[in-house]
């Protein structure tokens, strides 16, 4: 059975300056069809739907929607022909409620308490449960993807672009999720899916398009390809899983990193505080926290950088008592930390690299002298964490936000590494890293557990904490819970542990 | 104390606070809009003299307050183009649109001290102005005072049950999701810009028109620097920035007539008061945490590029 | 249709480029401001620009120029830190006043007391003066959270209120006649800071903005506060990150340019002003502001945007005596040039591109 052609791209090309971002790419999606966009981080995925969806104009190429030439010139027109797209991320307000959230994105939306009544009815059409009145910024990620999926389900769409739509849900969610899409390709709505989860993809999609660095390098039935054959398609190399040496015995049960009680409100607005966070790293042990983006992951952080002071005793490392201290003091004793954001918080995007090395490296590599900052040093130390982790780069002498996503993140870890810390803690290591770039961070990562460091890893990638933790633990609405060996988890363990689907239960956040 | 009858008070207070609310209102919706324009002195006293010289040319205030509305949108422009387009810091070109707009008011405004503009009369009421108590404080004022309380409601209305308010205040709150569902960020700025520049403006044509009535160069010493103290003390909600605007004119009504007459207070803390009520009062709103900051629009300040 | 897309890299070359893209764009604009005003632009332009320096009074008005200079540079110093760190100090104004009467009060104080530790004393006044009233808005800013800008212009009114009470009142010269305004220091050596080469325009204010900008320029070059400066203006996350506390950054910056600001005042009120009066201050904390942009917030290139600053302020009285150009005339065109310095400084973080076709 062929489904007739809704939407035909073809010879599509989009440059940006200095880097081509599509480059002649030709797909179809039927009525009623998942059809997937596969392709790691940076290969011109989310660049060919802002496309679709009227945000960016195409160089070259053109687009056919049902037999008849589509060249949105805003999304306000790709809306009106039926597209409508739940995006990855800056596309809610956190100080909207849901339902004015929800009439932000269509055209001409009812008055509000039509609008609620009906944000209200179709959410449990959907089995997407949705309060319209609450402000966007308390929900939880799950629920604020599903204010956008209703966003779109209202207008009745044709076509539903979803963009990376899994990274932030539980697996229960997820699974949540792959019922509505079903249910909503039944219907007749294609999907296109925009994913670099090959699992996922094989459960959900009919068809499937594999783009790497702009170009389409495939097609692909999904169902009917191995996960392997799918990654390397993707990637275009044979991956090699990361070396993980045998594990040594530091000796004793000497705790690197104690965290006791720790308990914190959240400097972020809408942020989530931690609850009496609890856990113990020993020297060599990788412990990886999971759990859905906004559980607490960015304040655990700045707890543990001192960003965020804490009573004295709740975190020692190395046996040192630094609840008190803040992060300079930290480093000083070899407790070091990496920020999930690269630009902004990690490093300063309009310094260069040498103001960037100095930024974390100045206390441990003794970069400064009776208060004065020997630059000379400090370009020595970036040139070295250039040289060493491979970071592509004209020089030290270039800003930050000059840098590619994977190169930049080199470069944050590796500046990191390279002052031999005794504790590490790392938030997200590999988010939006190309995968050549990600397998080298966590090679590092683990050889410097191999040499005796303890190190804590928070990420929203199962599959890498899974590759490179030894205990596991997960964080949920701020609380912790206790780490468990990695070996012999199942999926559903953890997803049990991750709370399972959020929100299922009426008012569940209500206390916070 | 005991010479000031309570409903010439009010009255005057009213009045007084013309300016004050006019230019705070608008500013208040250009911050909703994600804009911090710290330039309302300069708008204000832009305002200030072209109304004036319509005034004095045309004889017509009314003319004079819509050229002076004009002559702040005009101004607002420059601001709307350096931030919205070239992308310029707003605090420092905000900053440079005060010093700016002091200076080419006083070069325009040469040759016109000591003149006197038509005056602007009270609206007829009738006999509503002859209601004891009330007819004094109710309905015996010009039409601007009744104009900056339409505007209150209006921009109350407009923010809070439009779309078009709802748009203002989703880019005020991101740029980035605004853009992603395809709002033009930048023109939506620049109408809220070019909104709170009118606005200022007529405020600043109220001060040259009726409060001095003449010029003087610097007429405005400071009231927009209080309108936008006004805006953090309204935490962004039109009806709280005319209660801000009455309270702060009622201080400047009250030392007036404690200066008049002769109170044990010297005249130089008099002078100073609302001054230093504003900074209390900043001090009061910005300490209580939690409530009035989320309020605040989460984008206020920051220019928006859409780079891909 | 021109687009603006951003650089990978600052461009050094326009970081520098652009104030002299915004005076010669000023000069321009201003000219045909001067020409709409019916002078001739050229010879107005020669007058603020070229006459100070070379022409037939360059003589007298050099000093002239370092005698403004002076003040302008020394609070610019102390905002461009603040502005680099992301404090807005606009209140200058104020503590530059209160400088000065702190200052003058000490000074009036012990008059007639000759001793050379007098003048010493005053200065060291003058700083804690504007120093203080610059802690006003910092403390509230750290503890409460309260808006810098707002508060920090709100005391340059209070300021203003409490030097016209200063010279009508306390401060008042008891042999003055009745006339407002304290006693003049002119006349009372232990307390003055006169020029300290004749003709010069040297005074103490002059040498201690040129040593102040030296430091100044040492700390943000080389000094981990100045690093942390930097940081903490570009990327406020990343500073905390760093291990910066923003609140003793608060205190600091503002306390260095209120005491900056308060010597500058005290150098004006006890040489070239002379004596408390009631239209003391000038607007130097005001035009600072342009100054310190002028100077790409650099201590070194302060001193070349103080000198240009200066030229407008001699070389428009110039023109205002010689050829009737009103004195408004130079304040427009004082903040047009920042304008046009605000609107050119897109060029050191953007290129601009001509796209054509499409949008």
């Amino acid at each position: 059975m062929t489904r007739p052609i809704l939407l035909q791209v073809e010879g599509i090309t989009k440059a940006y300056p200095g880097v081509v971002a599509n480059s002649d790419v030709s797909f179809a999606i039927r009525e009623g069809e998942v059809h997937c966009l596969l392709g790691e981080n940076g290969a011109g995925k989310s660049t060919m739907v802002k496309m679709i969806y009227g945000l960016v104009k195409p160089d070259s190429g053109q687009m056919q929607w049902k037999g008849a030439a589509y060249a949105p010139a805003a999304p306000r027109v790709a809306r009106a022909a039926g597209v409508a797209m739940v995006f990855q991320h800056f596309s809610l307000f956190e100080a909207l409620s849901v339902a004015e959230n929800v009439a932000l994105g269509m055209e001409n939306p009812p008055p509000m308490k039509a609008l609620a009544a009906r944000i209200k009815s179709v959410s449990e059409d959907y089995g997407l449960p949705l309060d319209p009145a609450r402000m966007v910024g308390d929900l939880s990620a799950g629920e604020r993807q599903r204010v956008e999926i209703i966003r779109c389900l209202l207008q009745d769409p044709k076509l539903l672009i979803m963009d990376e739509p899994t990274s932030v849900l539980t697996p229960q969610e997820v699974e949540i999720l792959f019922k509505t899409l079903r249910q909503l390709a039944a219907e007749g709505t294609a999907i296109l899916y925009i994913s670099h989860k090959l699992e996922e993809i094989r459960s959900l999609c009919d068809a499937a398009t594999i783009l790497r660095r702009g170009k389409v390098v495939g097609t692909a039935d999904p169902k009917a390809s191995t996960a392997r054959e799918l990654a390397e398609m993707m990637v275009g190399a044979t991956l090699t899983p990361p070396e993980r040496p045998a594990p040594k015995d530091w000796g004793g049960d000497h705790a690197a990193l104690e965290v006791k009680g720790l308990s914190a409100p959240s400097p972020i607005p809408f942020g989530t505080s931690l609850k009496d966070v609890s856990f113990t790293v020993k020297r060599g042990e990788i412990l990886g926290i999971a759990g859905v983006a906004g559980n607490g992951q960015d304040e655990l952080l700045l707890a543990l950088s001192g960003e965020i002071k804490s009573g004295a005793g709740q975190i020692s490392a190395t046996g040192v008592a630094v609840g008190g201290m803040g992060p300079a003091a930290r480093r000083g004793i070899g407790f070091v930390m990496a920020p999930e954001d690269r630009l902004g918080h990690a490093a300063a995007p309009d310094m260069s690299l040498v103001e960037n090395a100095f930024l974390t490296g100045g206390v441990r590599k003794g970069l400064v002298r009776n208060g004065f900052v020997d630059w000379d040093a400090a370009r020595g130390f970036a040139d070295e964490i250039i040289k060493t982790y491979g970071v592509r780069t004209p020089g030290s002498h270039v800003a930050a936000r000059a840098l590619s996503g994977g190169n930049l993140q080199k470069f944050v870890i590796g500046r990191e590494l390279m002052q031999e810390p005794d504790v590490i803690v790392i938030n997200q290591p590999t988010w939006g890293v190309d995968a050549a770039a990600a397998a080298a961070i966590r090679q590092a990562i683990l050889d410097r557990a191999a040499a005796g460091a303890a190190v804590v890893v928070i990420s929203q990638d199962l599959d890498e904490l899974l590759e490179i933790a030894d205990s596991f633990a997960v964080l949920n609405e701020g609380r912790l819970t206790g780490p468990r060996p990695v070996k012999g988890l199942t999926v559903d363990q953890i997803g049990l542990m991750m709370g399972g689907a959020h929100g299922m239960e009426v008012s569940h956040h209500a206390e916070a | 104390m005991g010479g000031i009858d309570p409903a010439v008070l009010i009255a005057s207070l009213m009045a007084a606070s013309v300016p004050i609310l006019l230019a705070a209102l608008g500013e208040l919706v250009v911050e909703k809009a994600g804009v911090l324009n710290l330039g309302v002195e300069g708008m204000m006293i832009m305002g200030a003299i072209v109304g004036f010289m319509v005034t004095i040319h045309g004889e017509s205030p009314v003319l004079g307050f819509v050229c002076g509305a004009l002559g702040g949108a005009a101004i607002s422009l420059v601001f709307a183009f350096l931030t919205q387009v070239l992308l310029a810091n707003q605090v420092a070109t905000g900053l440079a649109l005060t010093l700016f707009g002091l200076g080419l008011s006083a070069l325009l405004g040469q040759g016109y001290n000591g003149l006197k503009p038509v005056q602007t009369e009270a609206v007829p009421l009738g006999p509503l102005a002859d209601i004891p108590f009330f007819g004094q404080v109710l309905f015996s004022h010009d039409w601007v005072v009744y104009f900056s309380i339409f505007m209150t409601a209006l921009i109350w209305y407009v923010l809070k049950a439009t779309r078009l308010g709802l748009i203002i205040r989703a880019v005020g709150e991101s740029h980035e999701a605004s853009h992603a569902l395809g709002y033009k960020v930048n023109r939506i700025r620049l109408g809220a810009i070019m909104f709170g520049g009118a606005m200022a403006g007529m405020g600043g044509a109220y001060v040259s028109l009726v409060r001095v009535p003449q010029w003087v160069d610097g007429i405005t010493s400071g009231a927009g620097w209080i309108a936008l103290a006004i805006v953090v003390f309204a935490s962004w909600k039109p009806w709280r920035a005319l209660i801000g605007a009455y309270l702060f004119g009622g201080i400047t009504v009250l030392q007036l007539n404690l200066q008049a007459a002769g109170s044990w207070i010297p005249v130089e803390y008099l002078s100073m008061s609302p001054y230093l009520i504003t900074i209390v009062v900043l001090v009061i709103m910005s300490s209580g945490k939690g409530k009035a900051s989320l309020n605040a629009p989460a984008a206020l300040g920051q220019n928006f590029h859409a780079s891909r | 249709m021109l687009r603006l897309e951003k650089r990978p890299n600052p461009s050094q070359f326009w970081l520098y480029g652009t104030p002299v893209v915004a005076v010669v764009l000023t000069m321009i604009f201003g000219g045909m401001l001067f020409a709409a005003m019916g002078t001739n632009p050229f010879e107005v332009i020669r007058t603020i620009f070229w006459d100070p320096i070379f022409g037939e009074f360059a003589f007298y008005l050099r000093g002239q120029l370092l005698v403004k200079a002076g003040p302008l540079i020394l609070i610019a110093i102390g905002l461009a830190l603040g502005f680099k760190a992301g404090i807005w100090n606009i209140g200058a104004e104020g503590q530059y006043i209160m400088g000065a009467i702190c200052g003058a009060a000490v000074g009036l104080a012990v008059y007639p007391t000759e001793s050379r530790w007098i003048f010493p004393v005053m200065v060291l006044a003058g700083a804690l003066g504007g120093w203080a009233w610059a802690m006003i808005p910092a403390i509230l800013k750290t503890r409460f959270n309260t808006n810098e800008i707002l508060v920090s212009l709100m005391l340059v009114y209070v300021a203003q209120t409490i030097l016209a009470k200063a010279s009508t009142g306390f401060l008042k010269n008891p042999e003055g006649m009745g006339f407002p305004g304290s006693r003049n220091f002119s006349s009372y050596p232990a307390a003055a800071n006169p020029e300290l080469i004749a003709g010069s325009g040297i005074h103490w204010g002059v040498v201690t903005a040129l040593v102040v900008a030296l430091v100044a320029w040492g700390l943000l070059a080389r000094h981990i506060i100045g690093f942390q400066i930097n940081l903490s203006g570009q990327a406020p996350r990343a500073a905390r990150f760093h291990g910066v506390n923003p609140n003793r950054l608060v205190v600091l910056c503002m306390g260095i340019s209120g005491g900056l600001a308060g010597l500058a005042g005290l150098f004006e009120v006890t040489g070239p002003g002379g004596q408390i009066s009631i239209d003391f201050n000038v607007g130097y904390g005001f035009t600072a502001i342009i100054v310190a942009f002028l100077g790409r917030l650099h201590p070194i290139v302060i001193i070349l945007a103080g000198i240009l600053m200066a030229l407008t302020y001699v070389g428009g009285e110039m023109a205002s005596t010689n050829m009737g150009l009103p004195s408004a005339a130079i304040q427009v065109f004082q903040g047009m040039l920042l304008f046009f310095l605000l609107g050119v400084d897109v060029l050191t973080n953007y290129r601009i591109r001509i796209r054509t076709g499409g949008k």
